[in-house]
């Protein structure tokens, strides 16, 4: 037992790699606040482009969310980061991160706003387009903000999974918390310093794994 | 164009390299198939318990699930693969992975099966015990069933997300596709192998993404 | 005066949720072969007092017996006792997943251990006495919410109950499939079942019941023949209701 407590829960050992795993988290707050709201917003285009009437697009579109299914996002990044060097692109660790988690989260909110889109009901359509909106206006006010609402667990729930997937960072040497927490980790030959990072990815998601839980709950009442 | 096939679909490559592909598409098979085998099991496991079990169980269990669908598997994997030979315990690789994910799965199983279970109508089991059906009888032939109807296009999804993640046992040297592509990369200086990989991965996956989209439209059930 | 040999013996019952007090001492005995009929207005009690006698409700005080065995008794075969009487529930409650004969057939098989072919054949003469032995491949979601009701009756039916319990069969039902419940009541009562109805249909009391029992607020008002309650009710309360509903 007491070997457990010093070689996972560490207090000393947390203690020294604190300021190191904060310097990661910092990074890993970074890499969410720009691939969060990028993938939104592609998520957004890809589920609009998937109902348009162009048959290029959708189909174009409909291969990149299937792309995206069928390939772990890890072997995304590493095509990315390993594979664009070799058409002589240099590009740094947080590019190919920024990248390969926008293709990926793209597709998958994508689909969630599809599926919101989908349920708003054809009448809504109708009666806004007769009110004079036009398609665009009737998008944005009337169809998105119900579609939205509609998928909303699925919304919270992939985006929780988006912020676990920035952890793939530490792959391509992107010094986020777990790049961090596991250099530390080298450091000490201590497992502490990661028990220490997935206490903080708990304590940072768990708020939101709970409003997942409340809302499917809710829903399937 | 030259030099993009060169280096991107180099012929000679393929040949050398896809018998080494090839044994990591094995691995990845094996670690998925024990994954999905071990994780759904105890998933639906931990639910049973829990509704049959009641209050005392709820709250570890809810700390437990929370715990794994919270912390990133990646982390979760390099805890216990460099953790526990400090303590004294060897795990290969491949166990470290099967027993991460394993784990993971189980945790969003016992929910998604949870949601089910405490979905089903609470009239249903009244009419089933009003019959004469034992505890476990209703559970098993009246709730469970209307449960896993309910739980089985979640789940698949679930299922084939953490599949993939058997990608991540390339960072803990599992010989699976990745690892196996990124290795022929670094020895032979051509992306070649990276698009192998790619490839592996989806000759793999759009079956099992078609089977997936196959038992959902099958399950698309409501209740009435 | 009670008959010598009730089927059915409630004396004393009582039943509180949290501080709210629900059944406050109910005495009421039930004859074999007997049609009753409770009534009284919402929150009076009956669905309270009929999922007690099953027990789908704890009771919180008081005694029940059912053809010799005390129900509240700690070591009583629960499920045995529950298989003896049947239940129809406001709601069907049929299962969704298995078709009206799977439905009928489960606790034939699984409670009473009866082999495949012999739960189908008692199985297809129950639903052949409501009516619905043509129905009988079909799931509850293509079935009328009549055809529901008579369904679950003759789930309940096959296991050959001594007793019949309806919690308002008819509330849920659209007026016109209101009558083919009300009909295989009927044959049910002709071939002499112990039936202990709750329902809102009166004239359906006043035509098939034995004895109709006038509830209000946790106790029996009054009791007698439909000819007293519904043609000169004693009580004042029940005069009141009696009215209400009549209107």
């Amino acid at each position: 037992m007491d070997v457990l407590l010093q070689q996972f829960f560490n207090l000393e050992i947390m203690g020294k790699a604190l300021p190191l795993v904060l310097q990661g988290l910092k990074t890993t707050l970074l890499i969410c606040a720009i691939v969060i709201p990028m993938g939104l917003l592609g998520g957004v285009l890809v589920a609009l482009a998937t109902r348009s009437s162009l048959r290029a697009l959708r189909v174009c579109v409909t291969l990149l969310v299937d792309l995206m299914r069928a390939l772990p996002p890890l072997v995304v990044l590493i095509l990315v980061y390993s594979g664009l060097p070799f058409l002589g692109l240099r590009i740094s660790p947080l590019t190919a991160v920024t990248i390969a988690f926008f293709l990926n989260n793209a597709a998958y909110y994508g689909e969630i706003i599809r599926a919101g889109i989908e349920s708003v009901p054809a009448g809504q359509w109708e009666a806004a387009r007769s009110t004079g909106l036009r398609a665009d206006q009737t998008v944005l006010w009337v169809i998105l903000p119900q579609g939205l609402r509609n998928v909303l667990p699925d919304l919270v729930s992939n985006t929780v999974e988006v912020v676990k997937l920035t952890s793939l960072a530490s792959v391509v040497s992107l010094q986020e918390m777990l790049y961090s927490a596991d250099m530390a980790r080298s450091l000490t030959f201590n497992a502490s310093p990661i028990v220490l990072a997935a206490l903080i990815y708990f304590a940072l998601l768990w708020p939101a794994v709970r409003l997942v839980s409340r809302l499917e709950h809710a829903a399937a009442r | 164009m030259e030099r993009f096939l060169d280096s991107f679909l180099n012929a000679k490559l393929i040949a050398a390299t896809w018998p080494a592909i090839l044994s990591g598409l094995v691995v990845t098979v094996e670690i998925a198939a024990l994954v999905v085998v071990t994780g759904l099991l105890l998933g639906l496991a931990l639910a049973l318990l829990r509704w049959r079990a009641g209050r005392w169980i709820g709250w570890p269990l809810m700390l437990f699930v929370d715990l794994f669908r919270a912390v990133p598997p990646l982390v979760l994997v390099l805890l216990i693969f460099f953790g526990l030979p400090n303590v004294g315990i060897e795990l290969p690789s491949f166990a470290v992975l099967w027993l991460v994910l394993s784990l993971v799965l189980a945790a969003f199983a016992e929910e998604i099966v949870w949601a089910g279970l405490i979905a089903v109508k609470r009239g249903q089991s009244e009419a089933a015990r009003s019959t004469g059906l034992s505890e476990n009888q209703t559970l098993i032939y009246v709730v469970l069933p209307q449960a896993l109807r309910l739980a089985v296009p979640p789940l698949t999804n679930r299922t084939i997300a953490i599949t993939k993640n058997t990608a991540l046992g390339t960072v803990i040297g599992v010989p699976e596709i990745i690892n196996q592509a990124t290795t022929a990369v670094s020895f032979s200086g051509n992306a070649t192998p990276l698009l192998m990989g790619a490839f592996a991965y989806l000759l793999l996956f759009v079956p099992v993404i078609g089977l997936g989209r196959w038992i959902e439209s099958r399950f698309a059930w409501r209740r009435q | 005066m009670r008959p010598p040999h009730p089927l059915l013996d409630i004396r004393g019952l009582r039943k509180s949720f949290g501080a709210v007090e629900v059944l406050k001492g109910i005495d009421l005995a039930v004859s074999p072969g007997e049609l009753v009929f409770l009534i009284g207005p919402s929150g009076s009690g009956k669905s309270t007092l009929l999922r007690c006698c099953n027990r789908l409700e704890e009771p919180s005080g008081g005694s029940i017996w059912f053809d010799g065995q005390e129900v509240l008794a700690d070591r009583i075969d629960i499920n045995a006792l529950r298989r003896r009487m049947g239940m129809v529930f406001q709601s069907f409650n049929l299962y969704p997943h298995m078709t009206a004969l799977g439905n009928v057939t489960l606790a034939l098989r699984k409670v009473l251990k009866k082999p495949r072919a012999e739960a189908e054949r008692i199985a297809l003469a129950a639903l052949e006495r409501v009516g619905l032995a043509h129905k009988a491949g079909a799931y509850p979601a293509e079935l009328s919410g009549g055809q529901q009701q008579r369904v679950a009756i003759a789930r309940a039916s096959a296991l050959e109950p001594g007793l019949m319990l309806f919690d308002e069969p008819t509330s849920a039902l659209d007026p016109e499939l209101v009558g083919s419940v009300l009909q295989a009541m009927r044959d049910m009562r002709a071939a002499g079942m112990t039936m202990l109805v709750v329902s809102h249909e009166m004239r359906f009391a006043r035509e098939a019941a034995d004895r109709v029992v006038f509830m209000d607020a946790g106790v029996i008002v009054e009791q007698g023949p439909p000819e007293q309650i519904f043609g000169a009710p004693r009580h004042e309360r029940t005069r009141a209701f009696v009215s209400e509903v009549a209107r």
